[in-house]
């Protein structure tokens, strides 16, 4: 970072129309940042040391912690998650921006459990979240006496009560919209503006955000706690968990056309799904098998806890997975050949580097910052090629954007190449090819209705992928 | 490039090392002169250890190094063990819960994180546990032990902090908090904050005074026995037996002369205790604590066992003893020289040396001779030449015997 430049990290996403607003009131001319916009990078047209950069709302804590950028906003939530495990990292919160403005709670499925009742259960809690930090400290606070904390890429709400007991979920105050009952309200929510403890120092920074204060829409009457107990608002029937039932989990997001393509051509058929309506629970044709829509990222976890029996994922995730846990019992079950991509080492242009060994051996001040999605492939993938030193550098998305300010060298998934090239990245390395995979775990199946379910189900698709 | 020590963890170097293994030593002699037998648990511990109610506060929980392990994914967190006593009742729970009665010690490292990085995140202690033995005598015994190991250490101006954790319960007990509120202003006290109790609205006004200042107390001297007893009888008479045992620890601290205060708020993160809690005071400085905690084995799984313990704080140990005034007095130290075709020569004399109880090594090159007392030279002829640095005086031997009768005479 240069001694006069200042770069604000902004939040791409559900604040993004409120701060885009703030910004034009506060004259920051950051002009290029609204709805409509693909940029990353942002040049203030009015203050000529000024630039901003776009993150999803969950890098720009970790950004602003470690210092690739002065500023930050997102919300208090993302914030709290870092300061729950790193209290005393250089992040410091500067001011409630007073918009975006929601809760955390910890919620069971309705009717499930109280504090109290959690307290006293001689078993393990589980708690599935986005915010593992967070869910770790409402534990220790509520003195839970065994809990196990499943981090989760999203959709937290659909774990209880089969695979969690707990989930721990954002939420407006007034509407709770899943079909959970809150059981704690963990932490208030809102838009925050953050800065690194060093730069503010070293660059005065307070002066730089007078403008931004004075632009804040006059307080609003804050809007009280609802009480707590509150009835779901839509009440669910949770499918029963039968031993003999098949529990499939089917990717959300961008994995969901071409699975879809897949279970047509296996003639499995299934009701609402891609779902319009963030449908997690779509019915599917066949006896004795139970479907739930979950995030790809997470299926080997959740399969290596037996939640789970089978899952639709892709390889890169279950490397990613036995990378960070070798002994998994997970494992792959059918190749399914769809969604291919490559997993690579990408480093910029600029630099001067053929191959990784150039990297590994090159002097460096300051430890090379790894960046991605798959942390433990990268962390590993360091350690094999002996980067000394290096820093790991977690993101959510959006990972080319990240060279060469905000990282050295990313781990990255490409269908193309074309998007890397598009940001003068190179590929220095190809560390594996990932396609969409079938995954089950090692461990025995004790009922021999559910083997023989599963066992169809493992053929089928695999038969369907075969004419792929 | 620059290696540099991880923020927050110190080395000990030689000199450090020497304080460190005689307050070992003196740690373990008057154990084992007491009976207790030496173990040692393992660094990493599961979490879950740690988090139950009644073991460790939210406060202490929010500082321990936890992770998952290499084959942790159902989220089972291991702990870099935060403290001494929980892991020592889950060996005493695993391995030898048909005995009744378990003295043991240990000296261990424990990790609790802090945030400057100025103090050592982590820490050895010197502990002693008592499982199976009830109060006043099994409490006393350890005192008695701790201030033996001090007196050991020739370390003097010990005063004892002594509080109760029950009388801290019946007390809150008394304010009209829901069990909840209890737990967690237990908590807040233990953990040092006294201001949480101000800011209470409590339901018995009337209460309010008598017993924040109870609390609050700090200071008071042996008279606790007589004005206190009185005082506490009347308005509380749920707590006379926390106040016959913290007496009766009282009167023996008396009896062994070692000053001591009541201070009823001193835990300090450690929600297990649930008798007499005493602190080891050197000055302002805390050197030790321990304490009953009778439902802690029972709360672990384990069977229902009285049980307490103390631990010492070791560095801070190291920084009060004087090294030379406790050392043993050493056997002499030779240096062994020998010529270029008679090195295997000298390691035999060394070993020989050795065995006869002396301190010998052979010249590397780059020992100075005015650390030894005596230098044995290996030649053809004179043999071997014995140099006392001291006197300034040579004498000559043929063979390894007649040095060792030299070094003798």
């Amino acid at each position: 970072m240069k001694a006069n430049n200042i770069k604000i990290a902004l939040p791409k996403g559900r604040l993004l129309g409120e701060t885009s607003t703030l910004l034009q009131r506060a004259g920051w001319g950051l002009d290029g940042y609204h709805e409509q916009t693909r940029l990353y990078h942002i040049e203030s047209k009015t203050l000529p040391h000024l630039s901003g950069r776009v993150f999803h709302e969950k890098d720009i804590p970790i950004q602003v912690a470690i210092g690739n950028y002065d500023l930050g906003i997102c919300g208090s939530d993302w914030i709290e998650e870092l300061l729950a495990k790193y209290p005393s990292s250089d992040l410091m919160k500067v001011k409630n921006l007073k918009y975006g403005e929601g809760a955390l709670y910890a919620a069971s499925a309705a009717g499930k459990a109280t504090v109290e009742s959690l307290r006293a259960s001689p078993g393990t809690i589980r708690i599935a979240s986005e915010y593992p930090n967070l869910a770790e400290s409402f534990a220790i606070n509520m003195q839970l006496r065994h809990f196990s904390v499943f981090p989760l890429w999203g959709g937290a709400e659909v774990y209880p009560p089969e695979s969690a007991d707990l989930a721990l979920v954002g939420g407006a105050d007034d509407d709770f919209p899943f079909s959970l009952a809150p059981i704690s309200r963990v932490l208030g929510v809102s838009a925050f503006l953050i800065a690194n403890r060093r730069s503010w120092k070293a660059k005065g920074l307070d002066k730089m955000v007078a403008p931004i204060e004075k632009a804040l829409i006059p307080e609003k009457a804050a809007p009280k706690a609802k009480a707590e107990k509150r009835q779901p608002t839509k009440a669910v029937q949770h499918p029963k968990v039968d031993k003999d039932v098949v529990r499939l989990a089917l990717p959300d997001g961008h994995q969901q056309a071409h699975t879809r393509k897949l279970l047509d051509r296996a003639g499995i058929r299934l009701d609402d799904y891609p779902s319009e309506k963030d449908n997690r629970r779509p019915n599917i044709d066949r006896e004795g098998v139970s479907v739930k829509v979950i995030r790809p990222q997470d299926m080997p976890l959740q399969v290596a806890n037996d939640n789970f029996d089978l899952a639709i994922t892709g390889r890169d995730w279950l490397t990613e997975h036995l990378c960070q846990f070798p002994s998994s019992p997970v494992k792959e079950l059918a190749n399914l050949k769809l969604g291919r991509v490559k997993v690579v080492a990408v480093v910029s242009q600029n630099m001067n580097i053929a191959d990784i060994r150039d990297l590994s051996e090159s002097e460096r001040a300051l430890p090379l910052r790894v960046a991605s999605e798959y942390i433990n492939i990268a962390d590993r993938y360091a350690r094999d090629n002996r980067l000394n030193r290096y820093r790991l550098i977690p993101t959510w998305g959006a990972t080319e954007a990240f060279l060469p300010e905000d990282a050295d060298l990313l781990i990255e998934n490409t269908e193309t190449g074309r998007t890397l090239a598009q940001h003068k990245l190179k590929i220095i390395d190809t560390l594996f090819e990932s396609t969409a995979c079938l995954i089950g775990s090692a461990k025995r199946v004790a009922s021999p209705l559910k083997k023989e379910r599963m066992e169809s189900i493992i053929q089928t698709l695999r038969m369907a992928a075969e004419e792929i | 490039m620059k290696i540099q020590r991880s923020k927050g963890t110190r080395d000990l170097s030689p000199q450090d090392m020497v304080s460190f293994r005689l307050i070992e030593s003196a740690f373990r002699q008057c154990c084992l002169k007491w009976g207790y037998q030496e173990v040692k648990t393992p660094t990493l511990e599961y979490l879950h250890l740690f988090t139950a109610t009644g073991t460790l506060t939210p406060s202490m929980l929010s500082k321990v190094y936890s992770f998952l392990d290499w084959d942790g994914w159902s989220g089972e967190r291991v702990v870099l063990r935060p403290d001494g006593t929980i892991p020592i009742s889950r060996l005493y729970i695993d391995s030898m819960a048909k005995e009744k009665l378990a003295k043991l010690f240990y000296v261990a490292n424990i990790f609790m994180f802090e945030a400057t990085g100025k103090k050592s995140r982590e820490r050895w202690q010197c502990g002693a546990e008592l499982i199976g033995a009830r109060p006043p005598l099994a409490d006393i015994e350890l005192v008695t032990l701790a201030l033996e190991v001090l007196r050991e250490l020739k370390i003097e101006g010990i005063e004892l902090r002594v509080s109760h954790a029950g009388l801290i319960k019946a007390l809150l007990a008394r304010l009209g908090l829901s069990a909840e509120e209890q737990t967690r202003m237990f908590d807040q006290i233990l953990d040092g904050d006294m201001k949480a109790l101000d800011k209470l609205k409590l339901k018995r006004p009337e209460l309010e005074k008598t017993l924040s200042s109870l609390l609050k107390m700090k200071g008071k001297p042996s008279g606790f026995s007589k004005e206190l007893k009185e005082l506490f009888t009347e308005e509380l008479p749920e707590c006379k037996p926390y106040i016959d045992n913290c007496a009766k620890i009282a009167e023996s601290l008396e009896a062994m002369g070692c000053k001591y205060q009541i201070d009823i708020a001193s835990g300090r993160g450690f929600e297990y205790y649930t008798g007499v809690i005493f602190q080891i005071f050197k000055g302002e400085e805390k050197i030790g604590g321990g304490g009953r905690y009778d439902a802690l084995i029972p709360s672990m799984g384990g069977k229902d066992v009285p049980a307490s313990g103390f631990a010492l704080y070791l560095e801070r140990l190291m920084a009060l003893i004087k090294p030379k005034a406790l050392a043993e007095p050493q056997p002499p130290r030779i240096l062994v020289r020998a010529d270029g075709g008679k090195i295997r020569e000298g390691f035999d004399i060394a070993n020989r040396l050795h065995k006869a109880g002396y301190r010998a090594e052979c010249y590397l090159g780059a020992q100075k001779e005015a650390d030894f007392d005596w230098t044995v030279d290996i030649k053809d002829k004179p043999k071997l030449t014995l140099t006392d640095r001291a006197k300034k005086q040579k004498v000559t031997a043929k063979t390894v015997d007649g040095l060792l009768a030299l070094l003798k005479g």
